[in-house]
């Protein structure tokens, strides 16, 4: 008698265990990280489209290639290489340096055989948390349902020789006495040609754009004081990574500041502050921003969209797009970014797009990108 | 200052009047003294005293016999500016006098900007501080000559006048690119700074291009400024074509004067080009067939 206390609850204990384990990837409707099994080989049937797709990713999450491979089906076009690359990316790209933290799905549609379904995939990167949405299909094959993944083309670049006038600036510290005045060089002539406040869902947001009227490379930031009436400081922010820091001569950079949760109406000043230093800068890599357009997509939004062509002979890691909108009076109403997660390599194009709130979406009548570049080993 | 005895302290209080509750002690300082001469202050009464000297560069105490004139080394006045010397005995007596700055030995000279594009109006100015050789600010008006030189050419000479030691002059940048030399000279002691004169702003940008296999292949005529000075290499040209597809944008930096670049389109563009705020033309180019 004095053990059927301990021996019930074990017993109970470890079932909660395995209905915890087994129950959670069935869940319906909504599926996210919690979806698969926590422990190897107690992954769940794939009876249902949702736990097909969710055992999936499960896997993907923890890399294990195999199983994800498995939960394809035999239709699929992606191969072992192409499937594993496209999910921990290559070349230094920003998708080298990211993990997948969870993702949520819902169903566009279903039939007995068939099922489509729209993931939205929740990536933790060195730049902040980045969201991909993307459609995924589904078959039935015997009573598993099984994703149809096809072949992602993977950028190929041939044997070639690309000259290149390597043009550079480096700074040198002069070695002549501490006479004064003798070794001074003035920062770089940098000038903000707009400014706008605009308020947005997120709270009062700053954008404009500068240009560096130096013949010299530019290192910039922008900072922003909101002032209220009484002259007292609001919130003070800077630009961060929504510009284009370092500026060649004539090069135009969009910038954009955030300041959350205060409402513009408080704000009766803005205090613009730039500062401007020298810095070693590199003329290349040359990437152009191809095929530009402003379309809606698969869920609805404006988005700017395009093709980086990397016009050097250098592999380009990350890729940061920073675009202004303009109204129809050439005023920027708005800037966003968006990071490519895929490296460019020399001579080659990736896709890049970037969303354009509702709030402003019908306003926009033009727009600019610039490409803010960083290349592993690289200055 | 801490040795100072009350009575002289109560000179400190009352230095500008020099004048101090004692009969029987008189100290005269000399009307001039230069920095770095040796001079003498003279003393009337008789007997032992304590004389102390106190200035921007120098605090001291010594006995000296009331009567005979107290010697001031020259190392004691090297800097210039005001000095107390107070003579106490029973009682205190103080006067004060200033030591100026020697002749000047060096020329501070200060020259801004260090990067100026040419043909701007009063773009570089230059200020110019005398100096003796005890880093003294030499405040007597002298005369300071500024020439500024770009090659051959000579843009500005003129002497200018010390105000309070200062003298300083403006002028407008050349119109050629190059260095632009600007001397300030004072008793034939030059000194010599540098300003890179740049080109300005590029003017009549214009672009050509051609259809390519691979899309379109668009250049600018070597980019000069208003003056005629090439634009330095580096600089950014934007490049937008605009066609059925959209429109791509190249950031081109100039190389060997002419920035170029490669646009994929098939379709009939019209591509533009822009450095900074200046606009080029428009280049119209048919579909490819």
């Amino acid at each position: 008698m004095k053990f059927a206390l301990p021996i019930i609850l074990v017993a109970v204990t470890a079932g909660l265990m395995v209905v915890g384990l087994v129950g959670a990837g069935h869940a319906g409707g909504t599926v996210g990280i919690a979806a698969g099994s926590a422990l190897y080989g107690l992954t769940p049937k794939a009876s249902t489209p949702e736990q097909g797709l969710a055992n999936l990713l499960v896997d993907v999450q923890r890399r294990n290639w195999d199983e994800a491979l498995s939960s394809l089906s035999k239709t699929s076009g992606a191969d072992k290489q192409s499937f594993v690359q496209e999910w921990t990316g290559s070349n230094g790209s920003l998708r080298s340096f990211s993990n997948l933290e969870s993702f949520d799905s819902r169903p566009l549609h279903i039939t007995n055989d068939e099922a489509q379904f729209r993931v939205r995939l929740h990536w933790t990167t060195p730049v902040g948390p980045i969201e991909d949405v993307r459609d995924v299909h589904l078959v039935r094959e015997g009573d598993i349902w099984r994703a149809v993944w096809p072949k992602t083309p993977v950028a190929t670049v041939p044997a070639q020789v690309i000259p290149v006038t390597y043009l550079r600036w480096d700074l040198v510290n002069g070695t002549s006495g501490d006479e004064w005045g003798s070794k001074n060089i003035d920062a770089p002539r940098v000038r903000i040609i707009s400014m706008n406040a605009e308020d947005s869902a997120e709270g009062a947001v700053i954008l404009g754009e500068v240009v560096n009227e130096d013949t010299i490379p530019a290192f910039v930031n922008v900072r922003a004081t909101l002032v209220d009436g009484s002259g007292n400081a609001i919130d003070d922010e800077s630009s961060f990574d929504k510009i284009d820091h370092v500026l060649l001569p004539k090069q135009v950079t969009p910038y954009r500041i955030d300041f959350p949760n205060v409402n513009l109406s408080k704000v009766k000043n803005v205090r613009m502050d730039m500062k401007a230093a020298l810095v070693p800068a590199s003329a290349d890599p040359v990437i152009g921003v191809m095929n530009q357009k402003i379309d809606s997509d698969v869920q609805g939004k404006s988005v700017l969209h395009g093709d980086l062509l990397n016009e050097s002979g250098q592999t380009v890691n990350i890729s940061h797009v920073i675009a202004s909108f303009y109204d129809n009076n050439g005023k920027v109403v708005w800037v966003a970014d968006g990071y490519v997660d895929r490296a460019l390599l020399p001579q080659s194009s990736e896709p890049f797009a970037v969303e354009i709130p509702r709030s402003v979406a019908s306003k926009v009548q033009n727009f600019h990108v610039v490409v803010n570049q960083y290349s592993l080993g690289r200055s | 200052m801490r040795f100072l005895p009350a009575c002289a302290a109560i000179c400190l209080a009352a230095a500008s009047g020099g004048v101090c509750a004692a009969q029987d002690i008189y100290i005269h300082a000399p009307a001039a003294v230069t920095a770095g001469d040796e001079a003498k202050l003279s003393t009337s009464g008789s007997g032992k005293a304590t004389f102390y000297l106190s200035g921007p560069g120098v605090s001291r105490k010594t006995d000296i016999s009331l009567g005979e004139e107290i010697p001031l080394r020259a190392q004691d006045l090297r800097v210039a500016g005001r000095y107390l010397a107070v003579a106490c005995s029973s009682t205190c007596r103080s006067t004060t006098f200033y030591v100026s700055a020697a002749q000047p030995e060096t020329l501070a000279f200060l020259v801004h900007p260090s990067r100026v594009p040419v043909a701007q109006s009063d773009a570089v100015s230059g200020v110019a501080l005398p100096f003796d050789q005890f880093h003294n600010l030499v405040l007597t008006p002298l005369n300071v000559n500024f020439q500024l030189t770009a090659g051959n050419a000579s843009l500005l000479s003129r002497a200018a006048p010390t105000r309070d030691g200062i003298a300083w002059f403006r002028s407008s940048s050349g119109r050629a690119a190059g260095t632009l030399q600007v001397t300030a000279s004072l008793d034939n002691v030059p000194v010599l700074r540098a300003v890179q004169e740049v080109a300005s702003d590029p003017c009549n940008l214009r672009i050509n291009g051609q259809r390519t296999p691979a899309g379109i292949s668009v250049q600018t005529e070597p980019v000069h400024d208003c003056a005629g000075n090439a634009v330095p290499d580096g600089t950014i040209v934007t490049f937008t074509a605009t066609d059925a597809g959209g429109k791509s944008t190249v950031d081109a930096p100039i190389k060997h004067g002419i920035a170029r670049a490669e646009i994929e389109s098939s379709s009939a563009t019209v591509i533009t080009a822009a450095s900074g705020v200046v606009m080029g033309n428009e280049l119209r180019l048919g579909a490819q067939r």
